[in-house]
């Protein structure tokens, strides 16, 4: 098992998800909280949350990464994708004080095994989805960031900034047509 | 139902919703829409994906020394925590995550009149914004009014329509502060909405405007 975490792709915490679950294999966990856990912490601490708060909720995401493991669908949501979505529930949670509405699942049919030729296809669309974000021009990647990760509206970006309203929208706008172009 | 939802939600909206900064009556419009769209489901997933991207691709900062061991510790402690329920369609005019605030489907619904047959119930949430489900009879108006902020108007039952256009089930109007409305009902069946907005709506005629705190809306 690989200790530096440069090398890994989606496909190999997809294994490690995967023998947490059939097998609470430490040792994979310990893979995925040396690569996770110091992102989410830092995500948790740019949204506004000191580092000691930050510390726990981190822990806590990796705890219910590994509690929730048997629910995780790689033909439906990337690793990370999967451990974004705990880490900002866990955020509104702890630093909002909010409940979070969820939409209804999607009914599911028989198959009870995730579909290979799905969760490959996702593999590859992740990689191209993290290698289009790389690619933006820095001023429109700085404020998609801003938004997902300085727990920021628009209107507080401007203020934040100093950046008009319109620059704002039309800037996000103009990242999001790039990526659905590079998606394509 | 999907094929005939005509109005959607906007970008802005499903990626604040994703990143986790709408107010809480904000995001109850959000979750009921994606429930009813299958399109937004897919756009939704799309923008947990870039927030997937974005903190995979992210800095890092250094957890602390017996980070992991405390983690396992409490894995340990917790390893009995009850699996989360799963979010099944439930039947009924209402979504899920509208029922979940209700406390059930149509008839749990505490209907407080509002005048000329209109009916409203104020749904718990935070005070950042407010939300409600509206209840207008067949081929009633709702007053002629104006915004200061943002509205959202999710159809749940029935139609209406404004000046803009016509809005069925699970269409979604969004409306900013430009825009001023007469949202009519369509004749034919009582139309039932979840409308939230994070500012007082404001009301042209000088009747309504003495109402509003009575009614808070």
């Amino acid at each position: 098992m690989k200790t530096e975490d440069k090398d890994e792709t989606n496909e190999d915490w997809v294994a490690c998800i995967a023998r947490i679950r059939d097998h609470q294999d430490r040792a994979a966990f310990a893979v995925l909280f040396q690569h996770f856990a110091p992102r989410v912490k830092a995500f948790l601490m740019r949204s506004g949350t000191d580092a000691a708060l930050a510390e726990e909720c981190a822990q806590d995401v990796m705890a219910t990464l590994w509690q929730k493991a048997h629910l995780f669908d790689p033909a439906r949501a990337s690793a990370a994708t999967w451990i974004f979505t705990i880490a900002r529930n866990r955020k509104i949670d702890a630093l909002r004080k909010q409940q979070r509405p969820e939409p209804e699942d999607l009914p599911w049919g028989p198959e009870a095994e995730p579909d290979q030729a799905d969760a490959l296809a996702l593999q590859q669309e992740t990689a191209q989805l993290g290698a289009a974000i790389a690619a933006l021009p820095d001023k429109q990647r700085v404020l998609i960031e801003k938004a997902y990760f300085g727990d920021l509206s628009h209107s507080e970006i401007a203020d934040e900034t100093g950046l008009p309203l319109g620059t704002i929208k039309s800037r996000i706008r103009l990242a999001l047509d790039r990526l659905r172009h590079a998606m394509k | 139902m999907t094929d005939t939802i005509h109005h959607h939600l906007t970008d802005p909206l499903l990626m604040a919703y994703s990143a986790g900064t709408l107010p809480e009556a904000f995001s109850m419009v959000v979750a009921a829409h994606v429930s009813m769209c299958d399109e937004c489901r897919a756009r939704l997933g799309s923008f947990d994906a870039i927030g997937g991207s974005l903190i995979d691709g992210a800095e890092t900062v250094a957890m602390a020394d017996d980070s992991l061991g405390a983690t396992l510790a409490r894995i340990e402690a917790g390893a009995t925590a009850e699996p989360p329920a799963p979010r099944k369609r439930r039947r009924g005019v209402l979504p899920g995550p509208v029922q979940d605030y209700v406390g059930g489907n149509l008839d749990a619904v505490k209907w407080r009149p509002v005048g000329m047959g209109v009916k409203q119930a104020i749904l718990p949430t935070s005070r950042d914004a407010s939300a409600r489900l509206l209840y207008i009879p067949a081929g009633a108006a709702v007053p002629d009014h104006g915004h200061n902020g943002t509205e959202l108007t999710l159809v749940l039952q029935g139609a209406f329509e404004d000046e803009s256009d016509r809005f069925g089930v699970g269409d979604v109007e969004v409306a900013d502060d430009s825009m001023e409305h007469t949202p009519v009902a369509d004749i034919g069946q009582d139309c039932i909405c979840l409308a939230a907005t994070d500012a007082p709506l404001r009301f042209r005629g000088l009747l309504p405007r003495l109402a509003q705190p009575f009614l808070r809306i």
